[in-house]
C-alpha cells in the first residue's frame, strides 16, 4: 500500500524527516509513535501528498505522488491533527461538501453521508452547525468525513490528541470496526496505549529517524522487560538512590520523580529490594509499556 | 502491464477539459453556496449599497448638478454615473469575497487545506472561489441593472451586456485581490487593500468624465483597472459602442487571467509545502 525509501523532508535547514523506510501491507494498522517534533506530521503529509518529499522515494498505492498525487488523493481518507471542519455548515453538510470535493456524485455522497453520521453515532446531530459539537464529536465528524470516498487507506495524525478517556475509547471503538472491515489505517500518536491498543506495527520515531521498529509487543519485549518495579523516595534527586538498587533486574532508569526498574518479575523485585535494607516512600508494579520502549531508545519521556 | 477499464476511463477523463475539468471547481461553489444560506442577510445587503448610492448620486446629486457632457452629448446626472456605479459596485463585491473572506478561510478556516487533502488542486481552488465571487457579483449586477433602469437611469438594451461586463471587472478584482490576499499575513493587511480600492473608485471616471482631467493625469486614470471597468459599461448603458470597448475587455481579460494564474501558483506554495 505505501512504501517509502530513504524518505526525507526538509525545511531550509532543518531536516524534519531523515531518511526513513517504510513500508504498509493492505489491511494493516500502521503506526508512527514518537514525542512532538519528531517528523510523524510531515510523514503523514507526504503520504497524504500535501506535502512533497525533499528526497528519497515513495509509492503509495503504486503511485508517485509527484506526479499523481489527485488520483492517490482519490483514494486516501485523511483525519488532520486539527479538525478543520467547516464551521460555517452544518455536520450533513459537512460531509456533503467533503464528498462533492471527490468529484462524486450528489446522490452516491448523500447515500454514504447518511451511512457515515449513523457510524460516527451523529444522526441525532444532523443539522447542527459543527461549532456547536463537543471535541470527541468533533473528531468523530473529521474521521467520518475523510471516510466518504469510501477510502483504501486512512491517515489518521494523533486520532485522539486532546480528547478525555470516555471519548478516546469511543474512538478507538470506530477504529476498530474499521479494521476489521480491512481498510489500512496509518496514524500517528504519542500515546503509547493508544499505540498498543491500536497498531498491528509501528515505528518509534525520534528526531526525524526511525529508531526502532516492529508489533508493540516485539518492541516492549525486545527493548524493556515484561515487568517495571516504580520507587519513589522522599530525595530531590532520583539519581543518588540509583546505587542503592543496582543489579537488581536487568536496568535502573532514573526520572525526575522516581526510579525504574526493568524486572521479570515485579515482586521479587520488591522483596530485594526491601531486603537491602532500602524503603521507597511507594513502589509500583506493572506491565512494561511502549513508553519504556521508548524511553530505553531514546533517554527520554515521551512527553515531556 | 495489461490496461484496466478503470485506467482507461481515468485516461479518457484527464482529456476533457470541460464541463468534467470544472467539476471540481464548482464543489467550492457549491460549499459557498450552502455556507451562504446560513448567512443569507449579508448576501442581501450586498445588494442595496449600490442602489442606496444610485439615488443619492442620480437623483439627489444629479438634481445639483444637472446634465454632463460626453462627447458633446448632453447626458443627465444620473444617466452618466449609474454605470459607473454597477461598475464599481462589482469591483467591491469581488474586492470583498476575495480579500476578507479568502484570507479567513485561508489563515484561519483552513477551507483549503480541506479540499487540498483531496483530488482538488490549488487551480480548482483559485477557479472555484473566483466563480463563486462573479456569480455572487453576477446577481448584484442583475438586480441593480434592473433597479437602474426602472429608476430611468438606462436608454440602450446594449445595457444588457453590461451584466456580463461587470462579470469581466469582477473576474479582474477578484482574481487579482486573492492572488494579493495569498501574501497578507494579518488584518492590518486587509486595511491596503481600501487604499487601492478607494482611490479608483472615486477617480477612475466615476463621477466625472475623464475630460476633466489634464492630458498627464489622464494617462494614470486610464491605467487602472477599474477605468476600463467604467468606461465598458458605459459604453454599454449609453448604447455607445465603439472598438475602445474591446480594449476594455481585453485589458480586463488579461488582469483576471493572470490573477488567477498567480492565486494558484500561490495556493500551492503557501498550502502544499
Amino acid at each position: 500500500m505505501i512504501k517509502a525509501v530513504g524518505l526525507r523532508k526538509s525545511f531550509g535547514d532543518f531536516t524534519a524527516v531523515d531518511g526513513i523506510d517504510v513500508e504498509v501491507a493492505p489491511g494493516e494498522s500502521f503506526g508512527f509513535l514518537g514525542p512532538n517534533g519528531a517528523g510523524k506530521t510531515s510523514t503523514m503529509k507526504i503520504i497524504g501528498c500535501t506535502s512533497p518529499a525533499s528526497g528519497g522515494t515513495i509509492r503509495i498505492l503504486g503511485m508517485d505522488p509527484a506526479s499523481q498525487a489527485s488520483k492517490i488523493k482519490a483514494r486516501l481518507g485523511v483525519v488532520p491533527q486539527e479538525d478543520a471542519l467547516d464551521a460555517d455548515l452544518t455536520v450533513f453538510e459537512n460531509l456533503l461538501v467533503y464528498g462533492r470535493y471527490f468529484g462524486l456524485p450528489r446522490a452516491t455522497v448523500r447515500a454514504r453521508a447518511e451511512e457515515l453520521l449513523e457510524f460516527a453515532q451523529l444522526v441525532d446531530k444532523r443539522d447542527e452547525i459543527v461549532e456547536k459539537l463537543s471535541g470527541g464529536m468533533k473528531r468523530r465528524l473529521t474521521i467520518a468525513r475523510g471516510l466518504i470516498n469510501t477510502p483504501q487507506i486512512v491517515l489518521l495524525d494523533e486520532p485522539t490528541t486532546g480528547l478525555d478517556p470516555q471519548a478516546r475509547h469511543i474512538l478507538w471503538d470506530r477504529l476498530f470496526r474499521l479494521k476489521r472491515e480491512g481498510v489500512t489505517l496509518v496514524l500517528t500518536t504519542h500515546y503509547m496505549d493508544e499505540a498498543e491498543q491500536l497498531c498491528d506495527r509501528l515505528v518509534v520515531m525520534d528526531k526525524g529517524r526511525i529508531v526502532a521498529e516492529g508489533s508493540p509487543r516485539a518492541l516492549i519485549a525486545e527493548h524493556a522487560s515484561r515487568e517495571v518495579l516504580e520507587l519513589r523516595f522522599d530525595v530531590a534527586d532520583h539519581a543518588e538512590r540509583a546505587a542503592d538498587v543496582e543489579g537488581i533486574g536487568a536496568r535502573v532508569e532514573v526520572l525526575a520523580d522516581r526510579l525504574l526498574l526493568y524486572v521479570e518479575n515485579g515482586d521479587v523485585a520488591l522483596e530485594q529490594v526491601t531486603a537491602r535494607g532500602v524503603h521507597p516512600m511507594s513502589s509500583l508494579v506493572r506491565r512494561a509499556s511502549l513508553e519504556d520502549v521508548f524511553l530505553r531508545l531514546t533517554g527520554r519521556s515521551l512527553i515531556e | 502491464m495489461v490496461t484496466t477499464t478503470q485506467e482507461v476511463s481515468d485516461r479518457r477523463r484527464s482529456r476533457i477539459p470541460f464541463p468534467v475539468a470544472f467539476a471540481l471547481p464548482l464543489a467550492l461553489v457549491e460549499r459557498n453556496a450552502r455556507a451562504a444560506r446560513h448567512f443569507w442577510l449579508t448576501i442581501v445587503s450586498g445588494f442595496f449599497e449600490p442602489v442606496f448610492y444610485l439615488f443619492a448620486m442620480g437623483v439627489g446629486i444629479g438634481a445639483l448638478v444637472g446634465d454632463v457632457m460626453v462627447d458633446g452629448v448632453a447626458i443627465g446626472y444620473g444617466v452618466f454615473v449609474a454605470p459607473a456605479l454597477m461598475a464599481t459596485s462589482a469591483m467591491n463585491g469581488a474586492v470583498y469575497d476575495s480579500t476578507q473572506n479568502v484570507f479567513w478561510k485561508l489563515r484561519f478556516a483552513k477551507t483549503y487545506d480541506t479540499a487540498l487533502s483531496t483530488p482538488m488542486r490549488p487551480t480548482d481552488v483559485a477557479i472555484g472561489e473566483i466563480s463563486w465571487a462573479l456569480l455572487r457579483g453576477l446577481i448584484y449586477s442583475t438586480a441593480f441593472l434592473a433597479v437602474a433602469a426602472i429608476g430611468g437611469f438606462v436608454h440602450s438594451w446594449w445595457a444588457l451586456l453590461a451584466i456580463p461586463a461587470c462579470t469581466l471587472i469582477g473576474l479582474a478584482f477578484a482574481s487579482v485581490g486573492m492572488a494579493a490576499t495569498t501574501y497578507m499575513s494579518s488584518w492590518t493587511h486587509l486595511e491596503y487593500v481600501q487604499l487601492a480600492i478607494l482611490p479608483m473608485f472615486l477617480f477612475s471616471a466615476t463621477f466625472y468624465p475623464l475630460s476633466t482631467y489634464p492630458a498627464a493625469l489622464q494617462w494614470v486614470v486610464q491605467a487602472t483597472p477599474l477605468y476600463h471597468g467604467v468606461d465598458l459599461v458605459r459604453g454599454l448603458m449609453l448604447g455607445d459602442l465603439h472598438a475602445g470597448l474591446l480594449v476594455h475587455v481585453a485589458y480586463l481579460a488579461i488582469f483576471g487571467t493572470v490573477g488567477i494564474w498567480a492565486t494558484a501558483k500561490r495556493i500551492e506554495r503557501l498550502l502544499l509545502t
